[in-house]
């Protein structure tokens, strides 16, 4: 912590401050109400007296007179409280990030973990007792669902099922082979006489076994994540975490039944009825979840009226699949998972795509933020001498067999399942893979809930719970990322998201289908072949809206998302930069307008000239998103509330509105062709607008006279503007297209010409290719009419115009928006578009350089 | 029927056969059997060699978008049978990638289930005119083969010519074969065109 910054101190100093009279208020107010995080243990007499006490002191019965205010701490006291938590655990996190040299080195979750030893150690010091505890009930009622919820819903589902076999394997066969191996070794070391005497039978090591055998995905997603290990390794890793944890809670019922039973009842019929149990429970929670995900699936079809509320009902469904699943005694883990992992194609299809992206916000700040309460309450709870009980080789011995089983468990299950996978789990991976097992918070609340009549040693239990975990996470989760880096494990590699990827797996995929077809083989892929039938065929026609049906294809899909992703960025670029751009485009409006209605309006023409540059992209715009299309990720902050009610705005469009709008109004004098200083006039501004729109319409007048050039590539960028506008003109007759992109590349060539009004004259002297003769006295005005004045001081300073080489560097220049190719449903066409992008634009300044030296 | 089986074994095993892999060769001879009954009963003619029409009798292939291109893969250029040593050889692509191979490094012959060998066959699916080159005609067809109807032939033609560039590197508006190769690079081809035959 010694390289703090001093805001960061700050802050941390602010965390403590607000600790402080906090945890001095827990000292003067009971928390009898915080139901929530209240230790049951202290419920006492002497508490609830205090509260007696506190009550008449603060709301006296009878009144003297009427209050203005009155405290009443006690009627908010329990929300108060738990709100006070959440933030200060919120906070805690808050501090930690600001710093990412720390949590690089040390993982997030450790860091939680050891401020809540702090925040503990502040509690005790108030209060001299442990005050706040992670409730097992808060825990699996409240925190746990939204975490699992998250990991389900935003699961990569074809990886995911694409692994199940190995998945299940881990997860069943794998927990099995932890919590017997643990429990009974350590059985037999307590009969060895390694640990002395204890009051722990063979059943509740067993059971302890089984409490201990869950590898925790809040951890291993709080490890993993950070650490960037390939897709299969994680999905192993993060899969058998996630269905672990319900085959555990399982497991964990089964042998607790069998201790309430008692060894002596326990037969070879009690021990099938365990087993069968064990499977009804996991399996029939996992159905559990599928049912409520068909129910929420239906749901969806028809929630289009009520918008604002839709993303509500994933949240409500799968909340009531958990505790569905708890009320029938079968694993509610289990069918919340599958409640996310099944429902996520369908939903996100169906509903809109603001919703989609509210609901993968909300999840993300439901589930952080409880991951964040989790491990800093791991941290709190353990300040409590009432639960040390310590036992050396208890605790030892169960360390070493946790950390050795786990390893053995990962590399015999993963010897037998490379026998048949195609591409094997590597050894490295084992190790990674063993060395990921990191135990977490459903350890703890199961120690918790252990019941201390019938396991005398429930304390021993649970601190040696608690060190399990904090060897784990702590002392593993800090190795881990070392490890990685030194076993070379193979990394995930950030791969772009590529059209020409995404068809070439398609046709990979086919491919296989088909030889496995010639070969006469029934395998993997005729079964992935039969779900898609069968899923195309069935299930979308049930679950999916009729609307979303029809635009669902996969590599449209794709394009769709690829198209989207540019616009924005070309949109934020193009602010980024001052919006040049954008100033190009509406000058390619403006043209298009003109060529459309040919009548002389340039007085009233900036104004008109917005509508219909915007109309347009209006048009073309909001018809493309109408096509929802699944999973488009935009940046929810860019959403603008004010539009909510306007259904069928989507947020690029909205977003492209607003910033040409903006653009517009406050960017005037960036005005692509002439580069005003920001002080100058707003009467000028519109002066100049408007004398270069009249010089533009002469010279289309005059163009019309002449030939209609035939379309050419060029690669003389000088020459672009002349072409461009017969080009314009051209197209005119044939069809009328709203923003003439293909104009783009017309300003793109002129953008330059601020820097190089000198040099201007030569290019048109010695062009090749078609020239216009008839409009080249027009086009060809002298550099002086173009750029008033009053101008070429702004050209010469570069903070205004930007250079030519920062123009060409420019990303997301316009000869770009081609890229932005479109989508049009009416009768405009493609055309325009292919034919934009067969100019090709970019020139090096080289190149440039040297027809400059030949002329 | 002794030799075929040999000669195929020696396509099969093209580039394998360092005769240090004796504990494999059972499966392979497993494989191969196996492969040369499925050849016999798709042989309908009997002439121990199939033609188009014996592929086109299996029914999975004719709902597989792509099944006719594959079919035509079987088949050399101007030849319209395929015996079973070039059944073989053709499916020799498909074998998995195994460790020791991977790491043999570039030998005088690369065997058939190369990285690029793969992609070689996925690159001729494209590529009609064995020109070398994916047209943008060439990948529209493809691309309409694949997708549904919903999507109109602009948007196709967009997305062709996105695809296009996305790959294109000099601007011929075509994709050479190691352009092919470079875009994609991050893509585990390797995996991807493998099947077990075992079993």
């Amino acid at each position: 912590m010694a390289v703090l910054r001093r805001p960061e101190c700050l802050l941390l100093t602010a965390l403590l401050l607000f600790c402080w009279p906090y945890s001095s208020s827990a000292l003067q107010w009971d928390e009898d109400l915080n139901v929530e995080l209240r230790d049951a243990d202290n419920a006492t007499a002497e508490t609830s007296l205090n509260k007696q006490g506190n009550q008449t002191e603060h709301a006296p019965a009878t009144i003297d007179t009427l209050p203005i205010v009155t405290w009443k701490w006690h009627h908010v006291e329990a929300p108060y409280l738990v709100a006070l938590w959440v933030l200060v655990c919120w906070l805690c996190k808050l501090v930690f990030e600001l710093n990412h040299r720390v949590t690089n080195i040390f993982p997030e979750s450790g860091l939680l973990i050891l401020i809540g030893f702090v925040l503990g150690g502040i509690v005790w010091g108030a209060d001299k007792k442990a005050t706040f505890a992670l409730q097992p009930t808060t825990f699996f009622y409240y925190l746990l669902p939204q975490i699992i919820l998250d990991a389900g819903y935003c699961m990569p589902n074809k990886l995911f099922f694409s692994n199940m076999g190995a998945i299940l394997v881990y997860a069943v066969i794998g927990t099995c082979w932890n919590a017997g191996a643990v429990g009974i070794s350590l059985w037999g070391c307590y009969e060895g006489g390694a640990m002395g005497h204890l009051e722990i039978g063979f059943l509740q090591f067993l059971l302890f076994g089984s409490l201990l055998s869950a590898v925790d995905p809040v951890a291993v997603i709080a490890v993993f994540e950070e650490v960037h290990v390939n897709e299969v390794l994680f999905i192993l890793v993060f899969g058998e975490s996630l269905l672990n944890d319900g085959v555990t809670v399982v497991l964990y019922n089964v042998c607790d039944a069998f201790v309430s039973l008692g060894a002596a009842k326990i037969n070879a019929a009690e021990i099938i009825k365990g087993i069968i149990s064990f499977f009804v429970v996991a399996f029939g929670g996992a159905l559990v979840g599928v049912i409520f995900a068909i129910i929420l699936c239906l749901l969806t079809r028809c929630t289009k009226n009520i918008q604002i509320i839709e993303a509500g009902f994933i949240f409500v469904i799968s909340y009531l699949s958990y505790l569905t699943a708890e009320m029938l005694s079968l694993s509610a883990i289990m069918a919340i998972t599958f409640c996310g992992v099944c429902s996520q194609k369908y939903i996100n299809v169906n509903m809109d795509e603001r919703s989609v992206n509210t609901v993968r916000y909300a999840m993300k700040v439901f589930a952080n933020g409880s991951e964040t309460m989790i491990f800093v309450f791991l941290g709190i709870s353990a300040i409590d001498p009432a639960i040390w009980v310590w036992n050396t080789g208890f605790i030892l011995l169960t360390l070493l067999f946790v950390f050795v089983y786990r390893i053995m468990g990962v590399f015999f299950l993963t010897w037998f399942l490379n026998k048949t996978r195609l591409v094997p789990v590597e050894t490295i991976e084992q190790v990674i893979m063993s060395y990921g097992g990191l135990r977490g918070g459903v350890a703890y609340a199961l120690a918790t809930v252990l019941d201390p009549v019938k396991i005398k040693e429930k304390n021993l239990m649970l601190c040696t719970t608690f060190l399990v975990i904090y060897f784990t996470v702590v002392l593993q989760g800090v190795t881990m990322k070392p490890l990685v880096k030194w076993l070379k494990v193979k990394r995930s590699a950030q791969s772009e998201l590529k059209l020409i990827e995404k068809l070439n797996n398609r046709t990979f995929e086919h491919t296989l289908c088909a030889v496995e077809d010639i070969c006469g083989r029934i395998g993997d892929n005729w079964w992935i072949r039969g779900w898609n039938r069968f899923e195309q065929k069935w299930i979308c026609r049930y679950l999916m809206k009729p609307s979303a049906r029809k635009s669902q294809d996969y590599l449209f899909g794709v394009f769709h998302q690829l198209n989207l992703e540019d616009a924005v960025n070309y949109v934020s670029e193009g602010e980024r930069r001052g919006s040049l751009a954008f100033m190009r485009s509406e000058d390619a409006a403006s043209v298009d307008f003109k060529k459309k209605f040919g009548t002389d309006m340039s007085d009233i023409m900036p104004d008109i000239m917005v509508n219909t540059d915007f109309n347009g992209l209006d048009v073309s715009m909001s018809s493309v998103t109408r096509e929802s299309v699944p999973s488009v990720s935009l940046e929810i902050h860019e959403n603008d509330t004010k539009n909510l009610r306007n259904n069928n705005d989507v947020n690029v469009h909205h977003l492209l509105q607003q910033h040409l709008y903006k653009s517009r109004k406050h960017h005037r004098h960036k005005y692509s062709r002439s580069h005003f200083s920001i002080n100058q006039s707003e009467d000028e501004v519109q002066e100049i607008f408007q004398r270069t729109m009249r010089s533009r319409l002469e010279s289309f007048k005059s163009a019309k006279m002449g030939v209609a050039p035939a379309k050419k590539i060029s690669k003389h960028p000088q020459k672009d503007r002349q072409q461009k506008m017969s080009n314009g003109k051209s197209l005119d007759k044939s069809k009328a297209h709203p923003y003439g992109d293909e104009d783009f590349e017309f300003s793109d060539g002129n953008s330059a010409s601020g820097g190089e009004a000198a040099t201007y004259q030569t290019p048109y002297a010695t062009r090749s290719g078609i020239v216009n003769r008839a409009f080249m006295p027009e086009m060809d005005t002298p550099p002086t009419m173009r750029t008033p004045p009053w101008l070429s001081q702004a050209e010469t300073d570069g903070s205004v115009a930007p250079s030519q080489r920062a123009q060409r560097s420019l990303p997301w220049s316009p000869s770009n928006i081609r890229r932005l190719a479109p989508l049009r449903i009416s009768n405009r066409s493609t055309d325009s578009f292919i034919m934009a992008d067969v100019v090709k634009p970019p020139e090096n300044p080289e190149d440039r350089n040297s027809r400059r030296d030949e002329t | 029927m002794g030799l075929p089986l040999v000669e195929s074994a020696l396509q099969w095993n093209s580039g394998i056969l360092n005769a240090n892999r004796d504990p494999k060769n059972d499966d392979v001879e497993f494989q191969i059997t196996r492969l040369y009954s499925r050849f016999h009963s798709l042989d309908k003619g009997e002439n121990g060699a199939l033609s188009r029409e014996d592929f086109q009798r299996i029914p999975e292939l004719a709902i597989n978008p792509l099944g006719d291109r594959i079919i035509n893969a079987f088949f050399p250029e101007g030849e319209d049978q395929v015996n079973f040593r070039g059944f073989m050889r053709t499916l020799a692509h498909f074998r998995p990638v195994e460790d020791n191979e991977k790491s043999k490094g570039h030998d005088a012959s690369e065997p058939l289930n190369s990285r690029n060998n793969k992609l070689l066959f996925a690159f001729r699916l494209y590529d009609l005119d064995r020109d070398d080159k994916i047209s943008r005609d060439e990948l529209l067809q493809v691309l309409r083969m694949m997708v549904g109807v919903n999507i109109s032939d602009e948007q196709l033609g967009s997305i062709a010519d996105r695809t296009i560039q996305e790959a294109d590197t000099n601007g011929d508006m075509s994709i050479s074969f190691s352009e092919f190769i470079k875009v994609l690079e991050k893509v585990d081809v390797e995996q991807k065109m493998s099947i077990r035959f075992l079993h």
